[in-house]
């Protein structure tokens, strides 16, 4: 699904990383984790277009990111699911309607997929809240509509970016168990943590590979977690 | 057209992603509404200068009249001598005594058919027009005093010559202010929309990170300016149609100044001015979206 060959980037200072090599193959569960400061985000960033490679190439759904268009790239975010560590939404319209976000935005009408967004809120635990404003929302409740936004296209790869962040034990489990279900249901997960009791959780419940970013190399970490 | 239609229709829920933001709004109302107010008179200001320059010019063309008050025995001379002064006189294109029967159809309206003309002491015309540049009226008159004394020559359109360039002139500057109406709406437009790009900026963020693409984000800004063009210049001109209907009537005496309303179907002229405000509107903010969403790469 995505691909990443001999990547380097550098924001300008020094290289963050450089020849990075992994393949999310479809249906697979990874957690990419390492010290703050290390790329995670960064990451994150190159394998859904936010950013593209200073160095190595980058593919996702067998097309080079760096050749897309403005308009190719809108679709490329429409196939990966993304919860950004900052979850951010508009402010100024209710939470069901930033969920719904994406189906707007791509043309879709909302009164086919009411259903289906119903389902999704219940689903996330977000059906009482759905007329809240985003900034009413407490931080595990817009972790929860960040995700129910990021599938709500039924996207083939989901990328999250600390998704249990600012949230308790019992949150971050639902989180999980959440990404659980999805990837059960044949999506590609890659989740960036450093939640280390999380990803020993995870190993309980799905068949997960974890990689380490550490000394500018990304390494498979073993059962040493 | 398949986009013009959008815009138009639009969809409820496109609308709502752009947050209504205040002071942008206003300021595009309100702008609409003065350059479609100013426009408004700019555009009766041009109408009527044109039609007082035409009226005017026609009349110039007709020119001005020698009339020959002599006793009968003395008139055919007076007017033959007159006819040789005016063909020799430059600047006079042509001298021609009225006929009879021409002269009669001037006095019917105040005499009635059937008068006598030869026992009436009815004076002799002669119609000069003039060529451009004109005659030397002062010259002119000098010479019939001396040569024929009964001669009056009556050049009353003379004056306007210089009205009607003025009329002429009016009606290019209320063009021009139309066209710089028009300009100063679109850059007051780019002005507010690219205040409304730059203060939503997040707002276009959060719209690409959920794969909104480039004509999406942009078509709400557009969408929104463009109709608030519309209704704008709407209320300007219906406005400004009151202000130009409460002038006084046209009328002889006032000539130019209280002519200046729409005539009959040309009150349908301003109609025109919202749906090009829209159109400036549209096309102003379309580039200011082009061009900011390509700078937040
Ligand atoms: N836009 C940017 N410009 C310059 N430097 C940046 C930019 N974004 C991130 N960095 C730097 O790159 C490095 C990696 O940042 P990144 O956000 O990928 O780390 P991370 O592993 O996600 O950290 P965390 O666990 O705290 O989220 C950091 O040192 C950061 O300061
Ligand atoms: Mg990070």
């Amino acid at each position: 699904m995505i691909e990443l060959e001999n990547v380097g980037y550098n924001y300008g200072g020094g290289e963050l990383f450089s020849d990075l090599s992994v393949q999310l193959a479809p249906g697979s569960f990874h957690f990419l984790t390492g010290p703050s400061g290390a790329g995670k985000t960064t990451l994150l960033k190159l394998c859904y277009g936010a950013l593209t490679p200073t160095a190595g190439r980058v593919r996702a759904f067998n097309m080079d990111v760096k050749g897309l268009d403005r308009d190719q790239m809108a679709y490329l975010r429409r196939r990966v699911g993304v919860v950004h560590q900052d979850c951010r939404f508009l402010d100024h319209l209710p939470v069901v309607e930033n969920i719904a976000l994406p189906l707007t935005v791509s043309g879709r009408g909302l009164s086919e997929e009411q259903a289906n967004l119903q389902e999704l809120m219940n689903w996330v635990g977000l059906s009482e809240r759905m007329d809240a404003l985003p900034p009413e929302l407490s931080g595990g409740e817009r972790q929860r509509a960040a995700l129910a936004r990021a599938v709500i296209l039924s996207p083939d790869v989901i990328i999250a970016d600390e998704p249990t962040g600012n949230v308790d034990w019992e949150m971050s489990q639902r989180l999980l168990r959440l990404l659980v279900e999805l990837n059960h249901m044949g999506k590609t997960i890659l989740v960036a943590t450093h939640d280390l009791p999380l990803i020993r959780a995870a190993k309980n419940q799905v068949q997960a590979r974890v990689l380490r970013i550490s000394n500018r190399q990304l390494i498979s970490a073993g059962a040493d977690l | 057209m398949n986009a013009l239609r959008k815009l138009i229709i639009g969809d409820a829920q496109a609308d709502r992603v752009v947050p209504p933001s205040g002071f942008t709004a206003q300021l595009t109302l309100f702008v609409s509404g003065a350059m479609a107010f100013l426009c408004v008179f700019a555009l009766a200001l041009s109408l009527a200068s044109g039609r007082v320059a035409n009226r005017w010019s026609d009349e110039l063309a007709r020119a001005a009249t020698l009339r020959i008050n002599a006793p009968a025995e003395q008139r055919e001379a007076q007017t033959e001598a007159a006819l040789k002064i005016l063909r020799q006189t430059p600047g006079v294109a042509n001298a021609r005594a009225l006929t009879k029967d021409e002269q009669a159809a001037l006095l019917r309206p105040w005499f009635g058919a059937g008068i006598p003309l030869d026992t009436l002491p009815v004076p002799q015309l002669i119609e000069v027009t003039e060529d451009d540049p004109g005659y030397d009226a002062q010259g002119l008159r000098l010479r019939l005093q001396a040569e024929v004394p009964g001669a009056v020559l009556d050049d009353h359109a003379r004056w306007r010559r210089p009205l009607v360039d003025a009329a002429i002139a009016l009606r290019r500057l209320g063009v021009v202010s139309i066209l710089l109406i028009g300009g100063a709406m679109a850059a007051m437009i780019t002005l507010a929309a690219n205040a409304a790009l730059a203060a939503n900026a997040q707002v276009i963020e959060v719209l690409r990170l959920v794969g909104a693409q480039d004509g999406y984000i942009a078509q709400a800004f557009v969408r929104r300016f463009t109709l608030r063009a519309l209704s704008g210049a709407a209320v300007g001109v219906v406005l400004g149609m009151i202000g130009v209907f409460l002038m006084p009537e046209a009328s002889e005496e006032g000539g130019f100044l209280t002519g200046l309303g729409f005539q009959n179907w040309r009150w349908l002229l301003p109609l025109i001015i919202p749906p090009l405000a829209a159109l400036v509107a549209f096309f102003a903010t379309t580039r200011a979206a082009r061009k900011r969403l390509g700078e937040l790469a």
